[in-house]
């Protein structure tokens, strides 16, 4: 049968590549040809990989000697973060140009035991810094949607892979909204798992106690397949969770939604979001579950405290990158001299900044006006977070204040780049999953831009988080 | 606010050159940052075991071999810029 990529999704794909209507290499041909087209103007993609056909007629022989499963076969797009053997990896810097990772990450071993296909590595903001991509050291990535906007960030390549059709799904890292972000702006869902839940082993650290990786999709029902396949304990992560913990939870009827009201009146929030957002909740009511106003009060404080968290550990993270072992090598006079030209010329921008922001946050006579106050802030809004659980199941904001902007448009102010993230960064500070699933449009200059609509549970419920996002994505606007 | 000389200061700690003509651009992006995240100190919390900031501890595993002996060792010095048979090259250091 003629494969129609654009109906396609991984549920359907997978059941197609059990009938024998078309094989795992005629799939990822499809997609290949549809990435031929497209990503020389979308750059979804820094590399695709030149094994792929090689890949997809070992998922054919999986499937023909009866070892599939839903995930075989499978083309997905790979952040340009995570280690995949053989393959060069390089966070969008030009400090890891020609980095070729020397094992799987556990994510990527997991899937590739399970036969899916790695089309290529999709471009990012450079060490996941950014809310737009724009970062990346080796060029811009469009939103498939707009082509004058960004696709979101910091796995805006993955987003746009997905949205474009140039892959089924895709793998992303979500340190302050990074998978959920770039999946509303370009009309797909996003999912980070609670902390934990899934293994960070061989995903380059930006900041360690917030960091996970999580899928982005066509729907609802492939994030949770791929969620499924990536989960798990790991002794390679020492913050892994053991699996008990996410076993399957009674999801009951007639779940409590709650909704921050305070903190949804806030400067900035574009108008128009706020009218999607309510229509959704209308919406949601009209299927049974309860909308209840939570007052969350340490909210407002979750982006500041966020943007002293990160850069403090992402500083010592990335000391890691000095010219040394891997890398950009620049020759100084000294030993010192070297690795200040190094991280220098190898760094962009966004990166030296935030690395130059944590030092100064946890420098003697400031940790405890910034970084010890920080903490502080965390555990608090943490506390916030578990005093409303015992009220609601769940917790609704939009994924962004607004839809897809412009390229330019925030490169020049960091701290309104930051603001992209209002919404995303406080389940990362309490550790809690969240999921982005579209919630229809805006029409501006002739283009239907894409929303979000943002579900937060308590820790380890993804079952109960996917089932109503499965709700929220079924209502048409 | 933040000065020029601070920007040195942590440019020099965080072992990134900056250059002299991009030092105030520097200082004013990170300033404006600075003074948003400065929100954080508005919080008066009294609570002891808010106040209380633990002591970060390193979570090591067992200093054992834990791999293969030897089964990265190409693939880790392909990944390097200078190395000398088996070792990598590092700058003379006293």
């Amino acid at each position: 049968m003629t494969i129609d990529i654009g109906k396609l999704t991984i549920k359907k794909a997978a059941e197609h590549l059990k009938n024998g209507d078309f094989s795992a290499v005629d799939l990822a041909s499809a997609y290949l040809e549809n990435i031929k087209q497209k990503n020389g103007e979308i750059f979804a993609y820094l590399e695709v990989f030149d094994d792929v056909l090689e890949q997809a007629k070992h998922a054919d022989e999986m499937l023909a000697t009866g070892k599939g499963t839903t995930m075989t076969g499978i083309p997905l797009a790979i952040k340009d973060n995570m280690l995949i053997t053989g393959k060069e990896s390089t966070s969008a810097s030009k400090i890891l140009k020609g980095h070729i990772g020397t094992y799987d990450a556990t994510v990527i071993k997991k899937l590739r035991d399970e036969g899916a296909v790695f089309l290529g590595r999709a471009n990012m903001d450079e060490f996941a810094m950014g809310a737009s991509t724009e970062t990346s050291a080796y060029g811009k990535t469009k939103n498939p949607i707009d082509t004058s906007r960004v696709p979101g960030g910091s796995s805006g390549g993955a987003a746009a892979a997905v949205a474009g059709e140039m892959a089924l799904a895709a793998l992303g890292s979500d340190t302050g909204g990074s998978i959920r972000q770039p999946a509303a702006f370009c009309g797909i869902v996003g999912m980070k798992p609670t902390y934990g839940a899934v293994s960070r082993f061989g995903l380059m650290a930006m900041a360690s106690s917030l960091d996970q990786i999580g899928p982005l999709a066509r729907t609802v029902e492939d994030a949770e397949i791929v969620f499924n396949a990536i989960r798990g304990y790991d002794k390679n992560d020492s913050t892994s969770m053991p699996d008990t913990l996410l076993l399957e939870r009674e999801v009951k009827k007639g779940l409590r939604i709650g909704v921050p009201r305070d903190f949804l009146s806030m400067e900035g929030l574009d108008k128009r979001v706020l009218e999607n957002f309510n229509g959704k909740l209308e919406d949601l009511k009209k299927k049974g579950y309860e909308i209840v106003d939570v007052s969350l009060p340490y909210l407002k404080y979750a982006l500041a405290t966020y943007y002293i968290i990160m850069p403090a550990e992402a500083s010592s993270n990335l000391a890691r990158f000095d010219g040394v072992r891997y890398g950009l090598s620049v020759k100084g006079n000294d030993v010192s001299d070297s690795y200040k030209k190094t991280r220098a010329q190898g760094f962009g921008e966004e990166v030296r900044r935030r690395i130059l922001l944590g030092t100064y946050v946890l420098s003697a006579g400031y940790a405890d006006a910034f970084y010890n106050k920080a903490i502080q802030a965390q555990k608090i809004i943490r506390k916030d977070f578990e005093r409303i659980f015992k009220e609601v199941d769940l917790v609704a904001t939009p994924t962004t204040p607004s839809p897809a902007f412009k390229f330019g448009e925030k490169t020049d102010d960091p701290v309104q780049m930051y603001l992209a993230d209002i919404f995303t960064v406080s389940a990362n500070i309490a550790g809690l999953p969240g999921i982005s699933v579209p919630s229809g449009f805006v029409s501006e200059g002739g283009k239907e831009l894409p929303l979000g609509f943002q579900l937060m549970s308590p820790h380890f419920c993804e079952s109960m988080l996917f089932r109503a996002a499965l709700d929220a994505e079924l209502l048409k606007q | 606010m933040i000065s020029q000389q601070d920007i040195k200061d942590l440019a020099e700690l965080a072992r990134i050159e900056v250059k002299e003509e991009d030092l105030e651009s520097v200082r004013a992006k990170m300033d404006g940052v600075l003074q948003y995240v400065s929100e954080v100190q508005q919080i008066t919390a009294t609570d002891t075991d808010i106040l209380f900031v633990p002591a970060l501890h390193n979570v090591l595993r067992e200093d054992v071999e834990a791999e293969m002996s030897g089964i990265h060792t190409e693939g880790i010095l392909k990944n390097t810029p200078e190395k000398d048979g088996g070792y990598v090259k590092v700058r003379k250091i006293l």
